[in-house]
């Protein structure tokens, strides 16, 4: 969760490996993915990587928690198991039989902005994925005697995430807390009293609303080229035919005015933690152009030994057992910059709270200096070249971001844009980020045994 | 492009079809063409090449684990673990993560019951410095105390935000029931009581007595060739001693067959670990045991308990089986999560298909269909440097050979049917389950307490 965002955005980047490598002038390719578009609209990236006979093959859908009609929580993530129950002509689960038959591994995830499906299986039967994700865009059949059982396995879902853990249930509240008005207050997985009436009838028209190639991206890495996949698509989702896709709009956060504190006391918790959401801008909600430098920011302040809060709190002061910051920019909305702390065992968590307080006065009253913003861009853009040696990792990038609003090109030019960042700006963005208005804090306490 | 065109036939077809597992090609001889590397001063190395990205990544393990803690100092590997790149050789503890950090250098450590396995991922360019670091981390670890001391109040904090978690009271209080008298009864992490009683001189000793040459095994993958590694080999882990001091770790055969504990807790679901003997990893039958395990629990959307417990039913999200081949014991075990009012029901599904599978066995499709699964999905493991290397460690820790990668697929082909359900009678009996539920289940009449130090 922590680490989700750097881990994301690091899946980015060649160039830096050419600039490494050679010593030449950096060429413009980093992944070098190659992509085209359907007739219906549907667009298809691949990123050849031919390491291993295999291919990871993703479906993602412009589509996720926060454009749900209200009082429809969690009928996206619901939907995604759905999609497992069967169409027109293939039966319930027979999709996934197929997968563990063929030696592929599977599964989908539901975020705020996206729904993704994906299988990882020998290069050989791509097509055979292709056709049946093609036939699930188009032919989903669902009846209540598969529909009713997998609603309970919702419910035990979020009793396992969420209502049997205390820190998860927390991390709810605040982000119900950080977003007064915004869908991303909402979980993905719904709430629990909401998800106990959602019906096939709900799941289908969320499906016909938004499921459609044109409102779908392809992302296949492994061993292929563009060149062999294309025929391939074109005879599987090049039949699914368009329809119309409503805008993406949510509603806009109303001006903040006071921050919050959420306070959960359970006698599960026997170590306190404490943490606290700023919103943020996100890559494509960014008008003062501040993402890049939050994500340099991010890596300064650190969640490892490398960073201001783990060296200043943790090694030098001992007031806490772990402290770290991180960035969120992967997000269609609003973004989130987080920051965490832990007491030593046994100790209280108001001194962790006051030294993370005082490092982020410091910070804005001194800003961050040119050593510390030149290291952090190198480590960002040398996990940036890490990144490429992974199958899964990239095409979560490529999906994650162009259902973000982002681009290709702004993937492939993610590390040039990290290395164009300047001390001003990363100071400038903390300032204009890290204010108490927009802010929640959270506490995750032992109950008090009276 | 291999498309095979009786796959791109109709999905309909492919579904009814029983899918021989001789259609399969088997992709792994191509994909991983292992290398084995000696150094010019003895030392061996498995090396898979690959240029493609300017990475190496290298992993090791020494066959040393949590299970030769000394009495009452459980938790002692794991804090040697988090230790090593905490300071070593001229670096104090700071300068050593700012050199991995300005190197961009991945080095981490593991402890297993049995194993102490370690990776290190480096960009090509810093190769000789990233292997330096990780010679000084193996060789000459510093433990001075202000490290020390941090790396306990975190083992600590993890030990306490973890110790009223239902899935981490389910594994502790079955490994303890398991394991009453043995090692293996032990969590690696250690309790807060030996954590605290471990000392700077018991670091240095399991550094000193386990990390050695003839116990240690090497994985390396990526942009280096095997005579760029050969040397490379002998400077980073030629200072190691050349024998590990003997620790000897008793043969066990897991107790608490049939008992079913239940470890009182508010939440709203129950979780609920089981488990029974299985196969240590050489056992011959150990292959018949992956399919079996694979069809009653371990695969999937597709296993028999998925399907009865989730599909069917909506008991649960998460159902599943494994084999846990320890060196000195072997296990069955699975896990699932259900609401307090209908854990007893999942219980009571989960027995009926132990008994399902003990007396009818697999049938020819599932063991078919199985069989393709473990072949095809094997290339899955191979699609990064560090999973890669994770897996030349792995083969070699278990003593499977070098020409394990071109002889898996016969052993897994040759299974047959009959032996399958021979297998599976003798291997499962849900009489032998024992079984742990935390939560507060409804309707279920333990059959005795929780061992003691355990909640």
């Amino acid at each position: 969760m922590i680490r989700s965002t750097l881990a994301r955005r690091l899946c980015l980047s060649a160039l830096f490996a050419f600039t490494l490598v050679g010593a030449g002038p950096a060429p413009a390719a980093v992944f070098n993915p190659e992509t085209f578009t359907l007739d219906n609209g549907l667009q298809v990236v691949v990123v050849p990587n031919h390491r291993a006979p295999v291919v990871t093959h993703m479906v993602w859908y412009r589509v996720g928690a926060a454009d749900e009609p209200l009082g429809n929580s969690g009928i996206a993530h619901f939907l995604e198991h759905l999609m497992f129950k069967g169409t027109e002509t293939m039966p319930p689960g027979a999709f996934s039989s197929e997968v563990a038959r063929l030696g592929g591994n599977e599964n989908a995830f539901t975020a705020q902005d996206y729904t993704a499906y994906f299988q990882t299986v020998a290069a050989e039967h791509l097509e055979t994925m292709m056709r049946f994700e093609a036939d699930r865009m188009a032919n989903l059949a669902l009846t209540d005697e598969h529909v009713l059982p997998e609603r309970q396995v919702i419910l035990e879902e979020r009793r396992q995430r969420v209502e049997n853990d205390p820190g998860a249930q927390l991390s709810e509240m605040m982000r119900a807390s950080l977003f007064l008005h915004h869908p991303y207050g909402t979980p993905i997985i719904g709430w629990e009293h909401e998800m106990r009436g959602l019906t096939t009838a709900d799941a289908l028209a969320f499906y016909e609303k938004w499921y459609t190639p044109n409102n779908a991206i392809v992302v296949i890495s492994g061993d292929v080229t563009a060149e062999e996949v294309r025929p391939m698509a074109e005879r599987t989702y090049g039949q699914v035919p368009r329809r119309a896709v409503p805008e993406r709009k949510r509603v806009e956060e109303p001006a903040q005015t006071a921050p919050r504190r959420v306070v959960l006391e359970s006698a599960q918790v026997q170590q306190p933690s404490w943490s606290r959401l700023y919103l943020a801008p996100s890559y494509n909600r960014d008008p003062e152009n501040a993402a890049y430098a939050l994500e340099v920011l991010a890596e300064i302040l650190g969640d490892g030994p490398p960073g201001r809060l783990y060296r200043g709190l943790v090694v030098e002061d001992k007031v806490a057992t772990s402290a770290g910051a991180y960035y969120s920019a992967d997000a269609f909305d609003l973004g989130t910059f987080g920051f965490y702390g832990s007491p030593l065992p046994g100790a209280e968590i108001e001194p962790v709270e006051a030294a993370i307080d005082a490092a982020i006065d410091r910070l804005l009253k001194e800003g961050v200096t040119e050593a510390e913003v030149e290291a952090a861009k190198g480590r960002l853009q040398a996990g940036a070249v890490k990144a490429r040696d992974s199958l899964f990792g990239p095409a979560r990038t490529f999906g994650a971001a162009l259902t973000t609003g982002s681009t290709i090109e702004d993937v492939e030019s993610w590390p040039e844009r990290i290395g164009a960042v300047t001390v001003e700006q990363v100071n400038e963005a903390a300032r204009a980020v890290l204010t108490p208005e927009t802010s929640v804090t959270g506490l995750l306490l032992p109950k008090p045994t009276s | 492009m291999r498309v095979q065109k009786f796959l791109a036939a109709g999905a309909i077809a492919l579904m009814t079809a029983a899918g021989g597992a001789s259609a399969q090609s088997n992709p792994v001889e191509r994909a991983i063409p292992v290398e084995r590397v000696v150094s010019p001063g003895g030392i061996e190395a498995w090396l898979v090449e690959d240029h493609g990205n300017p990475i190496i990544s290298v992993a090791l393990g020494f066959r040393a684990g949590a299970a030769s803690d000394p009495e009452g100092k459980a938790g002692l590997a794991e804090m040697v673990s988090g230790l090593l790149d905490e300071g070593a050789g001229d670096l104090e503890s700071q300068a050593f993560q700012q050199r991995l950090a300005d190197l961009a250098v991945d080095l981490g450590f593991d402890a297993g019951r049995d194993s102490f396995t370690g990776s290190m991922r480096t960009l090509t360019e810093n190769r000789d410095a990233a292997f330096d670091l990780l010679r000084l981390a193996l060789t000459e670890p510093r433990f001075d105390p202000g490290p020390v001391e941090r790396i306990r109040s975190q083992v600590l904090a993890r030990l306490a935000s973890r110790v009223n978690d239902p899935t981490e009271i389910a594994d502790r209080v079955w490994w303890r029931a398991t394991f009453p008298d043995h090692p293996y009864g032990r969590q690696p992490s250690g309790r807060p009581e030996t954590i605290g009683r471990i000392t700077t001189e018991d670091l240095h000793n399991f550094v000193d007595q386990r990390f050695a040459r003839d116990n240690l095994v090497l994985g390396v993958v990526g942009d280096i060739t095997a005579a760029e590694l050969g040397p490379l080999l002998d400077e980073t882990f030629g200072a190691l001693p050349p024998a590990a001091t003997p620790v000897s770790v008793e043969p066990v055969t897991p107790s608490a067959a049939g008992e079913l504990i239940v470890v009182d807790r508010t939440v709203p679901q129950s979780v609920v670990m089981f488990g029974q003997r299985g196969l240590q990893r050489n056992d011959p039958d150990f292959y018949a045991a992956s399919l079996v395990n694979h069809i009653l629990g371990g695969g999937g959307f597709s296993s028999r308990l998925m399907q009865e417990v989730r599909v069917k039913r909506g008991l649960a999200y998460s159902i599943g089986t494994y084999l846990y081949p320890l060196d000195h014991a072997g296990l069955l075990m699975g896990h699932v999560a259900t609401q307090n009012t209908r854990v007893g029901e999942s219980i009571d599904v989960i027995r009926a298909e132990w008994r399902r599978m003990q007396e009818e066995g697999p049938t020819a499709e599932e063991l078919a269909d199985a069989k393709t699964y473990l072949i095809g999905s094997y290339p899955l493991n191979f699609t990064s440097t560090g999973s890669t290397a994770q897996v030349l460690v792995a083969v070699q820790l278990e003593n499977l050979g070098i020409d394990y990668f071109n002889r898996r697929t016969a052993l897994i082909e040759g299974v047959t049917l009959d032996e399958a359900k021979r297998v599976a009678g003798e291997l499962l009996d849900p009489a032998n389950l024992a079984t742990i539920v935390v939560g507060a289940p409804e309707g279920l009449t333990p059959t005795r307490s929780a061992p003691d130090d355990a909640s």
